[in-house]
């Protein structure tokens, strides 16, 4: 038998770096990332760049079926309607993230969202339609069936491919080119005009080949972070995890590396979901208008102990709407109680319904029917977004009409498009209104210049969803557009040569070769560590020591301490990492990835000096959530951090939130 | 509930052009061996079940066996999408069974025209926060006047 000692992947890593290529491109202005911000800057992009520009889009994964909606969705989360208005869509977010809110980013995208629905129905994206209504595209008057005030149905086992559609035939048509199967996994800074972005490095997944894009402007738009905290299910589960497991924080890491001043990343999300499949809870709340249940059979948000701790946090704990941390933090204390297990109790939910049709004097037949579509529709919320959830209930033998389900916190994430914003800071709409300490000339330009960003990584701009995240998307293209206008005179320099990158990028693939045959066993070796127990090992210490999910989400100054200490270890272990194939190596660069964003959280963690977001984090030793303002001696202020690229110090500071929608 | 190929049914896709699933999967998980022209995924513990091989496969050769450290054995989900709906198949542990059909698109695969029938704004245009499909009203409300 052979040694266990030999690379084992399809794919196989070069170690002779003589034989890797390196392709050199130039653009006008570049797109990284292909989820639904990409997707809506793609859309926009020609539009605006002057005839004959040079474009691209560049991809780690297939457009078609990339990004966080990869798999589908149930709902459009984010539409504002005729009933809405951008301010009242600003209310809504500044309630739900405890008031530490982009007031301009979130009206600016309450302006633009709808368009970008309108258009998904354009391209063939089906949505629900209330009676009376059906066939009716929204432009000819047809009404959504709601599922909440804010979120619509559809039938979106294919929104991603349609939006992908859209926007590669709007790249292909303008001339522009598409990259897929290419991860970039590195900005790179001017060599003469500082702070400002100059190209980007990535390799091929597929073949042994470097790339490395020149561009005078670009959109990272590559996601949230997720595996930086162990996940409920360690072995084969690790993978079901609520945000998509291939979500590994390239967005904040490469703009925050080259100095983009990073905003709220000690906010995290802990959605709560059914156990262990996380299948969605939203049709199941608003639609299906279920209620949830703790171990003794009570509604605990209706007890008096429930209202009592929501108080503690007026106003937001006291507004009509609760807060998602807050709901959480709820949960959390039934179950820290010991009164869980926290239940979605479906039975009752369908019953009312069925009980409700019958009321109004529907027939045995009719009900038959009526169930059918009910039970359809219980299951779509599922098959069309989680469909490992399905298979959980299919493998448990649950049918939801007669048996509740199981929902618990899940662990954090990072993000900045759901219920979570944590991100870039970004500039604001150049428009009057907007405070000037918000703006500084390119809407969504980050504080490097030509740097824009979108979706997940636009911070403090949570509950824009997917739909949000394209117009984002557009916005940022627009104003790429603009900023490239003004530069045009720009010629981008690089500081590092294609050769020193080649050697950075692939230094896993040479430390694999150079000891793989020092001992017997391919995965146990003193001279190196694989990047599956690097990821492990940053989960295992994110959890114990920064508040993850076994702590109920508690930390304090102390832990926060051990974590860093951890993070300094990771930090230099990762210069060990070991790769043998392509695939080896793109885990490999998402790691320094997650360990960057985990230090930044974690620096955000200590700075702010409160509980914040209760239900998403504790600080044990500071639980009070301030009123007072950063002038008045408090945490009512967004916490900012800045990385600097020369000398890797890193500089926290405060910032005022302003009030902009009255209440 | 990683992803699993059949071997019996899975041809390497070898009269396309690209392997269905190694093209499509959002993780860079499912590969071909050349060798015996099978594909496989090869790190089921980063699937995130997103049945995106299952759906794309020419072959109907991919299934799903439910993640091994949550479900127990016996749960099925499998699914057979055509260019406008989706029909899922539903086994459960005790054999019961439910089947559901959706609709998923409303125009033909590969029919999107993006920019037909859209405005092309001018240059001059480029200084406001107007998207070139939109016009005034919503675009361009301001705080003291949301519509």
């Amino acid at each position: 038998m052979a040694l266990r000692n030999k690379p084992t992947w399809e794919l196989l890593a070069e170690p002779d770096l003589s034989k890797v290529p390196v392709e050199e491109l130039e653009y006008d202005a570049i797109i990284v990332g292909g989820g639904m911000a990409a997707c809506g800057a793609a859309f926009e992009i020609g539009k605006w760049m002057p005839d004959g520009a040079k474009v691209a889009l560049i991809d780690k994964a297939a457009v078609e079926r990339s990004g966080a909606v990869a798999m589908g969705l149930s709902a459009i989360n984010t539409y504002i309607g005729d009933e809405n208005t951008p301010a009242d869509y600003v209310k809504m977010v500044r309630n739900d993230l405890m008031g530490i809110v982009r007031e301009d980013l979130i009206f600016d995208t309450g302006r633009h969202v709808d368009d970008s629905v309108i258009h998904f129905e354009k391209w063939g994206l089906p949505l629900w339609k209330q009676k009376g209504s059906e066939g009716k595209s929204l432009t000819e008057g047809g009404k959504p069936v709601h599922e909440g005030r804010w979120q619509i149905m559809i039938n979106g086992e294919s929104y991603k491919c349609i939006v992908a559609e859209a926007a590669k035939n709007a790249l292909e048509e303008k001339g522009y080119d598409l990259y897929e199967r290419v991860f970039i996994v590195k900005l790179l800074l001017d060599a003469n005009k500082p702070n400002t972005i100059a190209g980007a490095v990535g390799f091929s997944t597929r073949e042994n080949k470097l790339y490395v894009f020149k561009a005078k402007a670009m959109i990272v738009a590559c996601g949230g972070a997720v595996n930086i905290f162990r996940p409920h299910s360690t072995d084969e589960g690790k993978g079901r995890c609520w945000y998509p497991v291939w979500n590994a924080g390239s967005t904040y890491a490469m703009c925050a590396q080259v100095g983009a001043e990073m905003t709220t990343m000690e906010n995290r999300f802990t959605p709560s979901r059914y156990k262990d499949g996380y299948g969605p809870v939203g049709a199941w709340f608003l639609l299906f208008k279920s209620n949830v249940t703790n171990g003794l059979g009570e509604e605990y948000v209706k007890t008096e102990a429930c209202k009592k701790e929501l108080e503690k946090y007026a106003p937001y704990g006291t507004a009509e709407v609760t807060p998602t941390c807050l709901r959480n933090h709820l949960m959390l204390f039934e179950m820290k109680e010991g009164r869980g297990p926290i239940q979605m109790n479906t039975p009752k939910a369908i019953k009312n319904f069925l009980d409700d049709a019958k009321a109004q004097g529907m027939d045995d037949k009719a009900l038959k029917k009526y169930w059918k579509q009910l039970e359809s529709e219980v299951w779509e919320d599922f098959l069309d977004m989680t469909c490992g959830q399905a298979g959980l209930w299919a493998s448990m033998n649950i049918a939801p009409e007669e048996r509740p389900s199981e929902i618990m916190p899940t662990e954090p994430y990072m993000l900045g498009s759901h219920a979570g914003a944590c991100g870039c800071w970004c500039s604001g709409p150049n428009e009057d209104w907007v405070p000037d300490d918000y703006k500084w000339g390119y809407n969504l330009m980050t504080t490097v210049n030509g740097l824009f960003t979108a979706g997940d990584g636009v911070g403090a701009s949570g509950h824009k969803f997917s739909s949000g995240s394209h117009a984002e998307g557009r916005i940022a293209a627009k104003s790429m557009a603009r900023y490239v206008r003004d530069n045009k005179d720009f010629t981008p320099t690089l500081k590092q040569t294609a050769e020193e990158l080649k050697a950075e990028i692939y230094k896993p693939v040479v430390t694999y070769y150079e000891n793989h045959e020092k001992t017997t066993d391919d995965m146990v070796n003193p001279n190196y560590i694989k990047p599956r127990h690097l990821m492990e090992r940053l989960m295992k210490y994110m959890d114990e020591y920064a508040g993850g999910w076994t702590n109920y989400y508690t930390t304090s100054g102390k832990l926060l301490e051990i974590a860093a200490q951890h993070l300094k270890y990771l930090k230099e272990d990762s210069e060990k990492m070991a790769a043998s194939g392509l695939h080896e190596l793109l885990r490999a660069w998402e790691n320094y990835h997650r360990i960057f964003v985990a230090e930044n959280h974690v620096k955000h963690l200590q700075f702010r000096e409160e509980s914040r977001y209760p239900g998403f984090y504790y600080r044990a030793d500071f639980p009070q959530t301030d009123v007072k303002t950063e002038e008045e001696g408090g945490w009512f202020c967004f916490v900012n951090s800045k990385y600097d690229p020369e000398t890797g110090e890193w500089t926290m500071m405060k910032k005022h939130v302003h009030k902009i929608i009255p209440d | 509930m990683p992803s699993y190929v059949n071997p019996e049914k899975c041809d390497g896709c070898k009269g396309g052009e690209k392997t269905a699933c190694m093209y499509i999967c959002p993780n860079d998980l499912m590969v071909l061996d050349p060798n015996v022209m099978k594909a496989y995924n090869q790190e089921p513990d980063q699937c995130w079940e997103c049945y995106n091989c299952v759906k794309i496969c020419p072959q109907g050769a991919i299934e799903v066996r439910h993640y091994a450290d949550i479900c127990p054995m016996g749960g099925y989900v499998q699914p057979m999408r055509s260019s406008d709906s989706i029909m899922w198949t539903v086994k459960f542990r005790n054999g019961n069974i439910k089947r559901f059909k959706y609709p998923i698109r409303t125009t033909p695969e590969g029919s999107i025209k993006p920019y037909e029938g859209e405005a092309s704004p001018g240059a001059d245009q480029l200084d406001n926060e107007v998207l070139f499909t939109e016009n005034a009203g919503r675009a361009t409300c301001t705080p003291s006047n949301p519509v």
